[in-house]
């Protein structure tokens, strides 16, 4: 069973497939929750604390806004415990506010430049795209498995 | 600041999202609390959020997964449901999260056609997913040629 980074962090239709074919989704929830459980100073909306910009210190420079770093003190530990990444390309729901949209790029740049398979993909916008969609990811899984 | 003391530590929360032709929400719901013990189950217009231990929201899964393996989708939450910082109820209009949700079920018939026909697949065929790449701009002579053709 493989860690599987997904983007969009929250993507339903790849953490379904992905723990589907057996594998584990690395998605935002898991980060979240670990945050929402956690006892300590109330600091909503999502207990990003003010730690966690300085944990983002190890994936984006200083001068980087803050939004940027305390996103990705969620993504970034995600992105090094993965064994393989899936990328859908056209999300745009997961536009939002610059720190959103320079993270965004950042996980990717990560991605592709960490060492390890990533499946690049579009959503399936018809049935017959549905059918290579899913073959693609299962495909791509079984490969994971037989590598390991 | 003050304190912040957690709820329902040590649970998880899971969305399930039926988007069927002969299943709906409601028919989840009732099979779900048939066979629910000790998980918190809550109906929602798309399917259910069921929170408790890990081990036991997965075996309910498990079981509802298999009314209707291709239609219905699972997937990991954050908060538990009914979370002051989260539910709708508190905030007003729809909850943040949920436009992804939308998007997404718009597009899950794809893949719910996809699942179906994996089966039969030939595994030697090599797929063709939708990728950036494979995005083809229009040519410009064909573009002229469209305008041609409309102008005529």
């Amino acid at each position: 069973m493989a860690k599987v980074f997904i983007y969009p962090a929250t993507s339903l239709i790849l953490s379904d497939l992905v723990a589907r074919f057996g594998h584990t989704p690395l998605s935002a929830a898991i980060q979240i929750r670990e945050r929402i459980q956690t006892p300590g100073l109330d600091s909503p909306p999502l207990q990003i604390t003010p730690e966690e910009p300085k944990k983002g210190l190890k994936y984006a420079a200083v001068e980087v806004p803050s939004g940027v770093r305390g996103r990705m003190s969620l993504y970034g530990p995600m992105i090094e415990e993965a064994e393989a990444a899936i990328i859908i390309n056209d999300a745009d729901y997961a536009f939002g506010c610059m720190g959103c949209a320079r993270t965004n790029e950042l996980i990717k740049f990560l991605v592709r430049s960490s060492d390890i398979p990533v499946l690049d993909l579009n959503y399936p916008k018809n049935e017959e795209e549905g059918e290579e969609f899913v073959a693609a990811i299962h495909a791509f899984l079984k490969r994971l498995e037989e590598s390991r | 600041m003050t304190e912040y003391k957690p709820l329902y530590v040590g649970t998880v929360t899971k969305y399930v999202f039926v988007e069927s032709p002969d299943m709906t929400p409601g028919d989840l719901a009732i099979r779900a609390y048939e066979i629910s013990q000790g998980v918190m189950i809550k109906e929602t217009c798309f399917g259910l959020q069921i929170t408790g231990k890990e081990e036991d929201v997965n075996a309910v899964i498990r079981v509802l997964r298999e009314l209707d393996p291709t239609h219905i989708f699972v997937k990991d939450r954050g908060f538990p449901p009914g979370d002051p910082r989260r539910c709708r109820a508190n905030l007003g209009g729809a909850r943040p999260g949920y436009y992804g949700h939308e998007f997404e079920l718009s597009l899950i018939r794809n893949v719910s056609r996809g699942l179906d026909s994996l089966a039969s697949r030939d595994p030697e065929k090599v797929p063709n997913p939708p990728s950036p790449e494979s995005g083809v701009a229009l040519d410009t002579r064909k573009l002229k040629k469209i305008i041609e053709s409309m102008e005529g």
